[in-house]
This record gives structure tokens, sequence and C-alpha cells, in this order.
């Protein structure tokens, strides 16, 4: 079995749940001896939007540079059966059609970084290269410098790649590297399987963007099987995008373990005060308002508390201003975006760790948190809540619940210490070869089952 | 010679409304749920299983008996919300064959926090059997069967009782069987009835399941198994819950039925007999010593404290409650001692238990709650609001120890 996966984001570049799941689930393939030939887009540049820096390109040797340059071909060590590509792409996981378009704009602006612009491909060339293969392409890109040119750039060169590559099975995550997997899957003739670990209706309500649901819509219908990350976003995809229910299968993702309890005593970090923590992209999505107004209530009863926001994301600076206004602007701390080490510090510095996302598909974050001994208080709209008992459950509209809540765990700590007793032992049981195990199912029933 | 001794536990906790930290008002139970539920197990169990039983003994003119356990809590809730159902019970009473036992009014655990409380919920419950049946109980059973050597001494020395009731677990029995009277160690004239629980839960738990090699139960094949233990038993203990009837086994299982024909079966076999738990006790001599040094109860496989008392939050709640015990009493307040002795109704425990939790089971069933996690919440927030209020009637004191959960 040979899988062609288009995903995300590896070590040490993962800014969310979308690269922690391509690398668990890949990861755990490779161990159980599955071939992959992962492809990803290459990150060109620090994002915008956040202050990553990115010191070291991944830390891989450059195998061969394919004679087109679309594309930087490496291996990880701990990897033995996936070879990785990286395609030259301005795409990021967690981008917005209108973020992309500021990105493109700093470029080419930015004399320093025409050359680089030139290496990720101009669009002249897609252009040309795409009329002269329409039919991967489906429509040609008419949109200028735009996200969605690029996804389907992206979807040109994932075919070229493709046509060097023997596999069984393509993997398509996420809306971004659907016309990838359709092209693809149309010139090889292999059944193609798409992961949804978000729909647009999660990241933005009502309000969808026709373009990316049209995609979205276009995958789940070209795609052979469907695989969705919780029964809550299978439910979507049937309500909202007209797939029939035996197509679309579960499979929960897992969580590697990371927890060390001895570092967790060493480090010992603690102030006095009691600390909340968010920890996710400040977006519609993740629910920041409503933290922030539970925060307000848990304050008007508690003084020693500080609400922790780590993330960055467009609603930030409203949350800033949000805060002020409600007098609690000293009681809670915005951090910007975390990685590596910190983001374990500040797991270990939290008492609690709140989920309080309006529509989450998932939600790994969680599991991290349980991981590392931490309370976990999530809404009742995520799909982690599905798998997770030893959790605090809200609606997240329910401030008043959530504030009650989350003073609980402050003030009973028998409480907390039964969540993190229990929690830390039902978090081992999500495994990621359990969901590899269940997608390498799907997929032997697809190429079996002809 | 087996005398078949059948007793029904009757009991409905005084649930908890939802109450958060932000709630001040000192109202903490939940009536309309309370109301309800009491009225829909009336429907489904209390009064079709009172009737049946009322015409059952009328048929058999004395010799078909039973006993009730009835909590001080289900008593109050009856009255205030289905007084049909106390009438039933009164007739019942008037039969002069139905026994009527003694337990904690408030179907507490206070024998393992507070003798003084202990004794006194004791006494609160049997002056209200005395004054609504007319009758002193003379067997004392502890909430959820609850039972160690200490149990029984201190139940000899309140000088009240013949006899106590408990599980027959295996793990205290060994070689014995529970169809005999025993005797606790250190009692002079206390008996032991152990609940036969093989059989009893024929009847609670296995009467429906289909996988169950003996189903469909029928009252002639269990009074087949009854007359098995003729030569090998003087009394057969069949100790369950009330709700058995109608609520656990549904009408349609047949359970009614099965309930109607049992005492004819029985009575067939002419050494066969049906004595309530006092009448045993004073018929049977004790055969030998039962020594329980450890705590049993007849909950789960386990037959111990841990549904009640498994975790962190259960423990602590447990701790606290009892720790206002003083500070409760010294306001005086009446109200204010019969809302915390309403908080130690086992039940608001039970939710809290974790075992099991994530698979599902019987536990959940009996549970208002969506996670032990939420009732625990719930109720330190009550119990945070009651400790407010003592400190409210008595201005200046300062309890020992810190505010509960602080």
């Amino acid at each position: 079995m040979k899988v062609f996966m288009l995903g995300w984001e590896f070590p040490p570049f993962i800014s969310g749940g979308l690269g922690t799941a391509c690398h668990g689930l890949t990861r755990a393939m490779s161990e159980l001896g599955v071939e992959v030939v992962f492809v990803l887009p290459k990150p060109f540049q620090q994002t915008a939007s956040d202050h990553v820096r990115m010191l070291t390109p991944l830390q891989v040797k450059p195998q061969t540079v394919s004679s087109t340059q679309i594309s930087t071909s490496f291996v990880q060590k701990e990897l033995k059966h996936v070879t990785f590509h990286a395609i030259n792409s301005a795409l990021q996981p967690y981008a917005t059609p209108q973020l992309y378009q500021q990105q493109i704009e700093q470029l080419i602006h930015q004399k320093a970084t025409q050359e680089q612009l030139k290496a990720i491909g101009g669009m002249e060339e897609v252009r040309h290269w795409l009329s002269q293969e329409p039919s991967t392409m489906g429509q040609p890109g008419n949109y200028g410098g735009d996200m969605y040119t690029e996804v389907h750039r992206y979807a040109a060169s994932a075919v070229r790649l493709s046509m060097q590559e023997q596999f069984d099975v393509i993997h398509a995550h996420d809306w971004m590297t659907y016309p990838a997997g359709i092209a693809v899957s149309a010139i090889s003739g292999k059944p193609l399987v798409i992961h949804v670990h978000s729909t647009e209706y999660d990241r933005s309500g009502e309000h969808v963007n026709p373009l990316i649901y049209d995609i979205e819509r276009r995958g789940m219908h070209a795609a052979r099987k469907i695989i969705a990350v919780s029964h809550m976003t299978r439910n979507i995809i049937l309500a909202r995008y007209g797939i029939t229910g035996d197509k679309v299968e579960v499979v929960y993702n897992g969580v590697e373990r990371n927890g060390d309890a001895s570092q967790y005593n060493k480090i010992g970090i603690r102030s006095d005060e009691k600390i909340v923590l968010f920890l996710g992209r400040i977006t519609m999505q993740k629910g920041p308002e409503y933290f922030l107004m539970a925060a307000r209530k848990v304050l008007e009863v508690m003084d020693d508390v500080k609400f922790v926001m780590a993330g960055s994301g467009d609603m930030m600076h409203r949350m800033i201003e949000m805060a002020t206004q409600m007098g609690i602007g000293g009681k809670v701390l915005f951090t910007g975006f975390l990685h590596g080490k910190d983001v374990q510090k500040v797991f270990q510095m939290a008492d609690l760790y709140v989920m309080p996302s309006v529509s989450e598909p998932f939600g790994i974050a969680p599991l991290e948190a349980l991981n590392y001994d931490v309370p976990v208080l999530i809404s009742k709209q995520s799909g982690v809540a599905e798998v997770l008992h030893h959790v605090l459950k809200v609606d997240f509209w329910d401030i008043s619940e959530m504030a009650n809540k989350i003073l609980a765990v402050l003030k009973y700590p028998p409480l907390q210490l039964t969540l993190r007793e229990h929690g830390n032992f039902e978090v081992r049981k999500l495994r990621w070869s359990d969901a590899a195990k269940k997608c390498i199912k799907v997929y032997q029933e697809m190429t079996q089952g002809g | 010679m087996p005398s078949v001794c059948f007793y029904f536990q009757v009991h409905q906790p005084f649930r908890l409304r939802h109450y958060t930290i932000f709630d001040k008002t000192p109202n903490y139970f939940d009536d309309f749920r309370n109301a309800s539920i009491c009225r829909k197990v009336a429907n489904k169990c209390y009064l079709p299983t009172n009737r049946l039983l009322l015409d059952v003994i009328r048929r058999y003119e004395g010799r078909f008996k039973v006993s009730f356990s009835l909590t001080g809590v289900v008593l109050e809730q009856f009255q205030q919300f289905c007084p049909e159902v106390m009438s039933t019970f009164d007739a019942l009473a008037q039969t002069g064959c139905v026994e009527f036992l003694a337990e904690t009014y408030y179907h507490s655990l206070s024998f393992l926090y507070s003798r003084q409380e202990f004794v006194e919920q004791v006494n609160m419950q049997m002056q209200l059997i005395q004054k609504l049946f007319g009758q002193t109980p003379r067997v004392f059973r502890n909430t959820e069967l609850i039972y160690n050597n200490q149990l029984a001494e201190t139940i000899e020395s309140m000088g009240k009782f013949d006899a106590v009731i408990t599980e027959g677990a295996d793990h205290v029995l060994g070689h014995r069987n529970s169809n005999f009277v025993y005797r606790p160690p250190n009692c002079k004239n206390l008996k032991l009835l152990l609940k036969n629980y093989s059989l009893s839960d024929d009847i609670a738990f296995r009467f429906s399941n289909r996988q169950w090699n003996e189903y469909p139960l029928m009252a002639n094949k269990f009074a087949a198994w009854v007359n098995r233990i003729n030569g090998n038993g003087q009394v057969v203990n069949l100790f369950m819950d009330y709700e058995t009837f109608g609520e656990h086994q549904w009408q349609d299982t047949g359970i009614f039925d099965f309930m109607a024909h049992l005492p004819r079966e029985v009575l067939n076999h002419p050494d066969n007999d049906f004595r309530t738990p006092g009448e045993v006790a004073e018929a049977y001599p004790a055969m030998d010593v039962v020594d329980v040094p450890h705590i049993i109860s007849w909950a789960d496989t386990e037959r111990d404290l841990s549904a009640w008392l498994g975790n962190a939050m259960q423990s602590n709640a447990l701790h606290e409650v009892y720790r206002l015990e003083k500070l409760v009493k010294q306001t005086r307040d009446d109200q204010l001692l019969a809302d915390w002795r309403k908080l130690q109704t086992s039940d608001h425990f039970y939710y809290m238990c974790t075992k099991y939790f994530a698979d599902g089971d019987v536990h959940k069933y009996f549970n208002p709650y969506d996670s032990p996690y939420d009732s625990y919440i719930n109720y330190m927030n009550v119990l945070t609001n009651l400790k407010a209020r003592c400190e409210q009637a008595l201005p200046g004191q300062t309890p020992p120890g810190n505010a509960a959960g602080q």
C-alpha cells in the first residue's frame, strides 16, 4: 500500500491542529509499514500575522531537486517509509483569502523578496502551464494572484510530482488540497480520499465564502471516500454538502504522549495566582469573546486569577480592546503565537485549559492539555467532546455556566485532582496508531472494492 | 422448610436543582423534577405494586407477608407529591402482614462519619414510621446495606432491635450460605439476616434479560429453586429495590404476573412459608458468627463503598458536609438542619462516581447529571451557600478550619 498524501506542516513548523494531525497520522502509518509520499507546501516566509521565527529550514537533506524546480524532496529519519516533497507555494493552513492577498502584496513590494517570488512561480508561468493542461486543472485560474489561483497552481505542481510516483490511493487534507487531490486522481486513475479537518461552516459560521464552499463541495463529491474527524463534522458534511452517509467515515484524531510529569515538577514556575488558559487561533471559530465574558464573571467572585490568551488571529486586537473595555485588561495576558517549548511552558503553568469553540470539528489542543496534566473545559460544540468523558463541558454561549465551572476548578481542588487523574488516563486511549489503522482500512476497502 | 422473606427498599432522594456559584437563594432542591419523578415512579411502580401486594395478601389470608424499608425523604415526597401512595402503604400496614424496617431518615452515610448524627436520623425515621403506620421497627437496615461489626455493635447498643440486614457477600460467608440466621461477633442478642443475592438478583436484575439462559423466569421455576434449599437452609432472603417492579423491570416483562403467581407456587410445598425479617429473627436461632471487620454493601460487583467513596471528589464532598455538623446544629435553625440533612443522602455522592462513567451503564440510568464532575460542582456550590448561611446565623463565630472547598 502506497499513499500519495497531500498534507500540511511538519515539525518544527507546526502552527495548529492540521499540521499536528498530518504528522501524527503519517508517522503512525509509517510505523505500520505503509509507504507515504507526503506532499506539502513549502513555507517560504514567516507568516504575517504572528511572530514565529523560522530560524532553521526543515531538518532535512535535500535529496534531489526536480528539474522543474517545483519541489524539494527530502526524508525525515524517524519516518522511514515516507518521502517528502515540498512544493514551493504561498499556501498556509489557516490563511484566509484576505490574508493571502496581503502577503502576496507584501512580497511584491519587497524588492528583497523578488527572487523568492520568482521561486514560488510567477502567475504568468502558472497560467501558461495551466492553459496547456486544462483537463487536469478544471478551470484555468482567472483570479489573478489570489488564493484560489494558488490552490489550483498548487494542484498543477502536485500533478507533475505525481507523475513521477507510483501509488495506490490519494489522501488530501482540507480544502486547499482538494483540487490537487481531484487532479491527481483524474490523471492517475487512483481513488481519492479526502480528510475533513474542518469545513467552511466551522470557520465562518453562516457567512460562508462561496468559492471555498464550492471547492470543498467538489472535493467531497469527487472523492471515493470521506474521512471526518468527528460525528459533528460528519453531520455537517451530510447536511450541508449533499453527501450520503455511506461515503463518510469518522476517524478521531489521536495524540502523542509528550507530557512528562517529572518535567512538570522541575519547572515549577507558579505564581500565587491561578492561571486559566485559552490556546488557539484568536478567530471567530474559537470563541475568544466567550472566554473573556466568562473571565469577567469569574473575576467578580475571585480576584487572584489571570487569564492567558495564547495565540494569534484576526480577532486578537478586538479581544485586547474588549478586555480593556470590560475593565479586566490587567487580568488578561495576550502572548501572541506560541510554539514548541513555549506551548509546553504555558500548559505547565495553567490550572485549567478552556476551549470555548463555537464550532470545533475535533480539537487536538484539549488532548495536549490533558497530556500535560491540565484539566480541560471544552464547548459541547466540539468533536472532541464525543470522545472525552473526563472533562468539563459547556455550551459555548453559556457564559454563566462557563464561569461557574472555571470557578469550581479553581476553588475545589479535588475536582482538579479527579479530572487530571482520569483525564490523563483517558487521553492515552486516543492513539494515532488507531486512527492510522482506520484510514488504512478505508484505503483497503476502496482498492479492493474496485 | 425455607421461609421466603421479602424486603423491598423504597427511596427517592431530594435531587438538587442546577445551582451555580452565583446563586444566592437558599432553595436547593429541584421540586419540579422531584415531583415528576415521584409521580412517574408512583404510577409505574409504587401504586400498581402496592395494589397487587394488597390483593395477594388478602387472598392468602395471612400466609403471604412482605416488609418495606421506607426512607424519611421518600415519605416526605409521597406526602407532598403523591398522597395516594401514602394511602396504599397505609392499607398495607393495616393488613398485619407487612413489617416496616428502620433505617436512617435521610438514606445517609452518617454511620461512617458521625455516630451521633446516625442515631438521631434512625430515631427520626422510626418516629415517622410509628406515626404513619403505628409500628415500631424491630429490624434495622443501613443505607445500601452498608455494614460491618461496628454497625452491629452500635445497633445493639441502641437497645431497640432484634436483627440487622446486610448483603450475603461471598467473601464474608466463605463456605457458608446466606440461608441461615447468623450472629455478629461481640453481640449478645442481635441477629444477622443476609441477602441471598443470587435469587434476589434473578428477580431484580436478570428477570427480563433474554440472554440469560434461565429466561423466561416463571413463578413455578423460581419456587422450584426455593424448594431446592429445603434441607440446607431455613430462610431465603429476597432483598431488592421496590422499583424492580414496573420501573427497572417494566410491566410488559411480566414482572407483576410473576409476583402475583409466586405465593401460590411457593406455598404449594407444605414446608414453605413467608415470613418478615422480624419473624425470621424470632423463629430461627443463629447458626454461626459472621465476622465482618471491613465494610461491605450491596452495590456493584465490588460490594464495597467505592460507588460513594471511590474518588477524591466524593470523599471531599462527604468530608465537607459532615464537617458542618457542629456549625449547623449550633444555629438551632430547623430549616438549615433539614437542608443540611437532605444533602447527606447517599445519592448525591453516587452521582459523583467516576467508576464505569465512560462505559455508560447502570450508574448513568439513575443519574440526573451529564457527568460526575457536574454533580460535584453543583453539590459543592450548594454546600458553600449552606455554610455561608450558617455563618450568617452565627455572627462573630469563626468555625474551625476553612470554608467548604477552600
